[in-house]
């Protein structure tokens, strides 16, 4: 039988966080009042000219960077189609030449997936459909809000790189991370600002040609995707695996239904007719203007993610957790104070899900040096964490406040050879070599200790009593 | 001379403009294109090779306008001018589909 392997790309189109839209001044606001944004350029008003918006072409510029693209000369064409939601009947896109080429979005796992350009363009206005069930073609009229029409967006089109509905979902997460970190985009999938059509083919394991790829529209989330994308690729498998062949097509996705149907046969590229935009200039991103762009730049969730890897030796998934939710500077803070590395990791990656409030960094490494010294259990220490995030202050006057004191290390050796004096016979097992037993040592010195002994304390030593 | 159009391209173009022409009207337009089509002939037949494309005509890059917002038309103004309205909306046909 034959193994088959799925093959995806994904375009996603992400809006800029300007205040203006790409070619007028007017508002760049996501839920205002409809047709209260528009002026003569952006409804398509004869004699109307665009002129290009700076902060839109910086903001792209920095994306492109971000993402280690090629930033290059570039053309902007109009495209052409016959649908209400672009007033001028075209849209303003680059084509041939985009402004970004060639870069790459690193996953946390460390694969890299190919980002074959991410242009410029204009979004389209917002069009309900009336009557027919809100079906486009099936409508008794449509509605448009101009609003959207003239928004500037990028097009991220990946290469055909990702193999699995989860690394597709990973590549969406890490491309939203970068969108965030550079302020290009606020990313939302739910508000639309972010929208993620997705190519996928499947093809036999060990083949290097691609199959007849199927575009899917309509995904909302990125469980959407994922769902859309092990759907599509269980249908065309059953469809070759019946020796019948995939259609090239747009299909839609029903999120209530969980399958896709086709939406229409792919017009070719040329059937846009795509000619260069005769109103608009080339943009040429010089050498010193990209510098300052670059210079502007964050430091990106890969490049956080190896700084905290090689700060803390912690893994993967712990060091992309940590990196996610934005707490890698308060933990290397804490690592800088003399913090314990592991401890540091394991809460931030545990205890520290909702807000870190007024924890700061000295605190924080002060709780896991008692921690690590033994003056705190781990139990302890998450409730001094908690009262830390809660109201601040220091670890050890919260500690003391909690009625966290320290056991003297001479109370516990005493409360330790006490249970081994009073149980000879679990003694003798422990000394065969029976490791369950330590658990019943532990629970002996906890009753004795009213609960304030380290259980790692005690087993080391039990071993310690055990060596001698 | 190979044929530059094709009545075929004129039904092609046509669908795509959801339009629909008679017999006539398609043997009528795909002489009057091929005529277009050969005026651009007399440019490709020039040595051109050696000639960058020309992306515009104006020796500028660049022309730019800072992100600062200006005042939007009044709605009241933009939907009078409309032929149809619906809720704050342009009310339009609906959008016809591929011919099937």
């Amino acid at each position: 039988m034959t193994e088959w392997e799925t093959v995806i790309g994904l375009e996603v189109h992400c809006e800029l966080a300007t205040a203006t839209k790409l070619f007028c001044g007017c508002r760049n606001a996501f839920g205002d009042e409809p047709n209260t944004n528009v002026c003569p350029v952006c409804l398509g008003l004869p004699g109307s000219l665009p002129v290009l918006n700076r902060g839109a072409v910086e903001l792209a510029m920095r994306l492109g960077l971000a993402l280690g693209c090629e930033v290059r000369p570039s053309l902007f064409h109009r495209k052409n189609y016959f649908y209400p939601d672009m007033p001028k009947d075209y849209q303003i896109s680059q084509y041939d030449q985009p402004v970004n080429v060639d870069g790459v979005v690193e996953l946390a796992d460390g694969a890299r997936i190919g980002v074959e350009r991410a242009h410029l363009e204009e979004d389209t206005g917002k069009s309900s459909h009336v009557g027919g069930g809100g079906r486009i073609h099936e409508a008794d009229h449509s509605l448009v809000d101009y609003n959207r029409a003239g928004v500037p967006l990028v097009e991220i089109v990946s290469r055909p790189d990702l193999r699995s509905s989860e690394q597709a979902k990973a590549y969406v997460n890490e491309l939203r991370a970068v969108l965030l970190a550079t302020g290009a985009s606020d990313a939302r999938m739910e508000e639309g600002s972010m929208r993620v059509d997705a190519n996928i083919s499947v093809r036999p394991v060990g083949s290097s040609v691609l199959g007849t790829r199927c575009e899917v529209k309509n995904l909302n989330s990125t469980r959407s995707l994922a769902r859309a994308v092990d759907y599509e690729a269980r249908r065309q498998i059953e469809l070759l695996s019946a020796g019948e062949q995939v259609l090239q097509q747009t299909r839609h996705w029903d999120e209530a239904d969980g399958r896709t149907s086709p939406l229409r046969s792919k017009e070719e590229a040329f059937d846009y007719r795509y000619f260069p935009e005769p109103d608009l200039v080339p943009l040429s991103p010089e050498p010193a203007w990209q510098a300052a762009v670059g210079e502007a730049l964050p430091l990106l969730p890969a490049a956080r993610r190896r700084r905290l890897a090689a700060a803390t030796g912690a893994g993967a998934a712990s060091v992309a957790m940590v990196v996610e939710r934005g707490l890698d500077d308060l933990v290397l803070a804490a690592l800088e104070a003399g913090g314990d590395p592991g401890r540091l990791m394991v809460h931030a990656e545990h205890d520290l899900a909702g807000a870190t409030g007024a924890l700061d960094a000295t605190a924080f490494a002060g709780l896991t040096s008692m921690e690590a010294g033994g003056a705190l259990t781990a139990t302890q220490a998450k409730a001094v964490l908690a009262e830390l995030v809660a109201t601040g202050g220091d670890p050890e006057a919260v500690a003391g406040a909690l009625g966290y004191e320290a056991l003297p290390g001479e109370v516990l050796a005493g409360a330790v050879d006490a249970a081994i004096a009073a149980n000879p016979a679990a003694w003798d097992r422990f000394l065969a070599g029976d490791a369950k037993v330590a658990g019943f040592f532990v629970g002996q010195v906890m009753k004795a200790t009213a609960g304030k002994a380290d259980g790692k304390a005690v087993t080391a030593l039990l071993r310690q009593r055990a060596a001698s | 001379m190979a044929e530059r159009i094709t009545t075929a391209d004129v039904v092609h173009v046509a669908a795509l403009a959801r339009l629909e022409l008679s017999a006539d009207e398609l043997e009528l337009f795909t002489g009057q294109l091929a005529a277009v089509l050969d005026h651009a002939a007399d440019v490709e037949a020039l040595e051109l090779s050696e000639v960058v494309p020309t992306a515009h005509p104006l020796p500028l890059v660049n022309v730019l306008r800072d992100d600062v917002v200006h005042r939007s038309l009044d709605r009241h103004e933009v939907l009078d001018a409309a032929p149809s309205v619906e809720g704050h909306r342009f009310r339009v046909p609906p959008v016809l589909g591929e011919p099937s």
